[in-house]
């Protein structure tokens, strides 16, 4: 069993096969924890498609399981696993951030508050907001 | 700091988030409790939004359009470098960083206020080509700089403090240049005020450099 954390998710996978780096998914596990599925085009996410490169499906396919860590790299994004590899964190790359920002489109998120109510940026829409850091430290 | 601020502006379709990048069980509660703002305070144990419109520090902020279009990009929120010219026992500062910090702090206010009072046509509020030029940029360290960090908040909550631990220190390594990262790590493994002589002597190692980066805004001191 391990756990997988996104920028959105936090999945526990049940089927999950840990082998040094590879972590071999179910393909409904890796569209749970990721939103990326395995078609016929390759692999794909919303309306983007990214090719298995010719004669190398064995490093990201394995019957029907797929190679969730060797998809994160090929897809050029930063991935770290906990020593015992029960924990994975699959980032965001910096390439990804930069031009999330340079659209100009505040990037959503939705954190809790004080009393563990969730409150997203998107539900301010329609007002001014100043989004400010602040911490105790 | 922005409660007053928020109540003044409102009613004229103005929000503020604030968002403690902090993770010490109840550590931003007693804040915020006696605080008791009335805007959105959300807790950030992960740092996401440090990850998300690259912060390094606090206060850091973002404006935001009612269409949910970033017109300011990330920048310190009217805060100034004065405190590292206070006297670390008394904590009093010398009379002219007291009011340059006070000068920055009332510039940031009152350009706010253009801003809800004016849109667009606020000159505080930047074209899309300045505000993309003003965009921060990661690195790819930065990049992996958060997925340790983030790892490294799960496992310490799991239990597993001292490789938790680990994880957030490779995260500083990664992304020397957040102070939001070094300190809450520090928060972690020291005890309040026994992290504050670290503090410091990571604030003098900057030497010439700042703490937090010019504003770039008119009127400025």
């Amino acid at each position: 069993m391990a756990i997988l954390i996104t920028d959105t998710t936090e999945t526990i996978l049940s089927d999950a096969r840990v082998e040094g780096e590879r972590l071999w998914l179910s393909s409904s596990e890796l569209e749970a924890a990721t939103g990326w599925s395995s078609r016929p085009e390759g692999f794909c996410r919303e309306s983007i498609c990214v090719p298995i490169p010719p004669g190398r499906e064995r490093e990201f396919l394995r019957g029907d399981q797929i190679d969730a860590a060797m998809l994160w790299r090929h897809l050029g994004q930063p991935l770290e696993h906990s020593e015992d590899r029960g924990t994975w964190v699959f980032g965001t790359s910096a390439a990804d951030r930069a031009a999330a920002l340079s659209s100009l489109e505040a990037p959503d998120f939705s954190l809790p508050d004080p009393s563990g109510r969730r409150h997203s940026l998107s539900q301010h829409r329609g007002k001014k907001v100043l989004l400010v850091s602040w911490a105790s430290w | 700091m922005w409660q007053a601020l928020y109540e003044e502006l409102k009613d004229h379709g103005f929000v503020v988030i604030a968002v403690a990048l902090d993770s010490r069980e109840g550590d931003p509660l007693p804040w915020i409790e006696a605080a008791a703002p009335s805007y959105p305070c959300l807790i950030d144990a992960d740092h996401r939004l440090a990850d998300l419109y690259h912060m390094v520090n606090v206060p850091q902020a973002v404006w935001i359009d009612e269409h949910g279009m970033i017109v300011r990009p990330t920048e310190p929120a009217g805060a100034y470098e004065g405190f590292r010219r206070m006297d670390r026992v008394t904590r009093e500062m010398p009379a002219d960083a007291a009011r340059m910090t006070a000068e920055t702090k009332a510039t940031y206010l009152n350009a706010i206020r253009d801003w809800v009072r004016l849109g667009r046509t606020s000159r505080h509020v930047f074209d899309a080509e300045r505000a993309r030029a003003r965009a921060p940029r990661h690195t790819e360290d930065v990049a992996r700089a958060h997925v340790a960090f983030r790892l490294g908040q799960h496992l310490i909550r799991q239990g597993q403090a001292e490789e938790g631990d680990r994880w957030l220190a490779e995260a500083s390594r990664l992304h020397p240049d957040s102070w939001a990262m070094w300190r809450q790590r520090a928060g972690v493994t020291e005890l309040g005020l026994a992290a504050q002589p670290d503090f410091w002597a990571r604030v003098d190692a900057l030497a010439e450099r700042r703490y937090y980066a010019p504003i770039d805004m008119e009127g400025m001191p």
